[in-house]
């Protein structure tokens, strides 16, 4: 193994040791949504013909576990390394910036898809899953965690304590995600909220992953992808700038 | 090609109580090269900027001006090279509470590049006493045994170069014993090894050159012999059960009851015994010894404590 490969290894070891909290918690969460949400909702709402409301929450259920786990991923490992002060190990180590950077986003998509399939896999004794389009789950998947793992980078960078991350997960994370369509069709909403929708990239996300399911979606999903994928770029530049610079790790 | 070179190094930081946009200096124009396979001691007070010249020389902290370089690689230019060639023992415990003792051991090792190292992580097990401790989690050990760990994540990919930051601050005298043991044999086979220290005992055995900082500078520079040569060649010293008048506390290093004074011959001891019979003073166990590097120290940073410091390759 290369040192970012080690890297690589050891962050995806470090949440793996911790399954329970790390991947069954979230999945566990997300299957409790799908119980009480499409319990409740199924025989309200339609959102697209041909598709149960519980069918329909089940990509976007499993994108948003996703997405707040890769991010969940390469923040907390940054934070607790600079609380905790071993950080210094991998300061110490001729890492580049881009290692660094392959590796806690590589763990954190990592652990966004197993934490994504967890979620189908558990799904499959709440209603039947469909795959349109195999190729579309895959991208979309891959960088929105990619995404996330580096936006969880720069906020991992950029905490300096547990309750600066958490503000940044909970004022952050959570509403663009919630926000995003993952429990409705942004079509139900008033133009207005529609139109503010179409500003938050978490929508083309869940848009685009939900498509490849489907084979159908609020937006075409090569916008989505266009979004997403521009999104993603401009995360990890940034991301990868501040590893490049060292900040708040190198004085 | 010397081991470290550091050329007119400064760092300045933001100053926490001047007025704003002001800066405080840790280090000054600081310029001293390590030979290769020295064992060189890097003493000073507090706040001198030991640790800041050492966080430079890791990569951790950037200096404002001027050059470090380890075995001629730059440590920002050329920062992998210099990097592989350098092992740091920091000052703070610290450890990762995910992983025990063997795989943080490997990890280590691998974001060097060094495959297949389990010989030498066993023999640095060995060698630093933690063999029965391979597979206990870092979590599980005492803060003696978390330095050892510290000390070969340092070594794990063999650096021709080791900097030991404080590494027996705190420690019990085993720790010591077998800590000093394994650097001075690595020390014989060639390593280059920094250390800085707060026990001067210590450094005086152990090595070969010291450098003095303080306030950022270097005040002090040569071998340790020289050093110690230079210093007043005895100290006078005797326990008293009452405190020293003012007159005399001033020239002289007192320890609880125990006073100490420069004395260069005779009549300065009968001079200072006569001043301590006058003060009403009954001086017991009086005894007469030669300098140490303790002695030479408080006298650097006698000499220093004015505004008149000027930096020198000897001592000045």
């Amino acid at each position: 193994m290369t040192g970012w490969q080690m890297l690589l290894y050891k962050e995806v070891l470090r949440f793996w040791r911790v399954a329970a909290q790390t991947i069954a918690g979230p999945v566990l969460t997300a299957m409790l949504y799908l119980l009480i949400f499409g319990h409740a909702l199924e025989s309200h709402v339609k959102v697209y013909d041909q598709v149960s409301y519980t069918a329909f929450l089940v990509p976007g259920l499993a994108m948003m576990s996703l997405l707040q786990n890769a991010f969940a991923n390469s923040s907390s490992s940054l934070i607790m390394s600079k609380v905790m002060g071993n950080l210094v190990f991998l300061l110490l180590t001729p890492l580049s910036y881009l290692h660094w950077f392959v590796a806690y986003v590589g763990a954190s998509v990592f652990r966004g898809l197993v934490v994504g399939v967890g979620v189908f896999v558990a799904s499959v004794f709440f209603t039947d899953i469909s795959f349109a389009a195999p190729l579309w789950i895959a991208a979309f998947a891959v960088m929105g965690a990619a995404l996330m793992g580096a936006l969880g980078v720069i906020a991992g960078l950029w905490a300096e304590k547990f309750d600066q991350l958490a503000a940044f997960q909970n004022f952050v994370v959570m509403p663009m995600t919630f926000l995003s369509g993952v429990f409705y069709s942004i079509h139900s909403l008033p133009p207005f909220w529609q139109t503010v929708s179409h500003f938050n990239p978490f929508f083309y996300m869940i848009d685009g992953f939900r498509y490849g399911f489907f084979g159908v979606s609020d937006v075409s999903p090569w916008l989505s992808l266009g979004v997403v994928g521009a999104a993603m770029l401009a995360v990890s530049a940034v991301a990868m700038y501040l590893l490049k610079i060292g900040y708040r790790i190198r004085s | 090609m010397p081991a470290i070179s550091f050329q007119s190094v400064s760092k300045a930081y933001p100053s926490p109580r001047g007025p704003q946009g002001s800066t405080f200096l840790a280090l000054d124009q600081v310029s001293l090269d390590i030979e290769e396979g020295e064992f060189f001691g890097l003493l000073g007070p507090n706040g001198a900027g030991k640790t800041t010249l050492i966080t430079i020389l890791a990569g951790l902290a950037r200096a404002s001006s001027g050059r470090v370089s380890v075995l001629g690689s730059d440590v920002q230019t050329d920062f992998a090279q210099a990097r592989a060639k350098l092992g740091v023992v920091p000052q703070e415990l610290v450890f990762d509470p995910f992983f025990n003792v063997r795989e943080a051991l490997r990890f280590q090792s691998g974001y060097f590049g060094v495959k297949n190292n389990d010989a030498w992580i066993d023999e640095l097990l060995e060698s630093l006493g933690l063999a029965d401790k391979a597979q206990a989690n870092m979590r599980q050990l005492s803060g003696g045994m978390k330095r050892r760990v510290l000390v070969a994540l340092a070594l794990v990919h063999k650096p021709p170069v080791i900097v030991l930051d404080e590494p027996t601050a705190g420690v019990d005298v085993e720790l010591r014993q077998t800590l000093w043991h394994f650097i001075a044999k690595l020390n014989k086979m060639g390593h280059t090894v920094l250390l800085t220290t707060h026990y001067l005992e210590e450094a005086e055995a152990l090595c070969g050159r010291i450098a003095m900082l303080k306030t950022g500078r270097v005040v002090a520079l040569d071998s340790t012999s020289a050093l110690l040569k230079a210093a007043s060649s005895n100290v006078l010293r005797f326990k008293i059960d009452s405190e020293l008048p003012p007159a005399l506390a001033v020239l002289a290093r007192v320890t609880g009851r125990v006073v100490q004074f420069p004395a260069q011959d005779a009549l300065a001891v009968e001079h200072y015994l006569t001043a301590v019979r006058e003060a009403g003073l009954v001086a017991h166990d009086i005894e007469i010894r030669r300098a140490d590097l303790e002695d030479v120290f408080m006298d650097v940073m006698k000499q220093h404590s004015g505004s008149d410091q000027t930096q020198g390759s000897v001592l000045v």
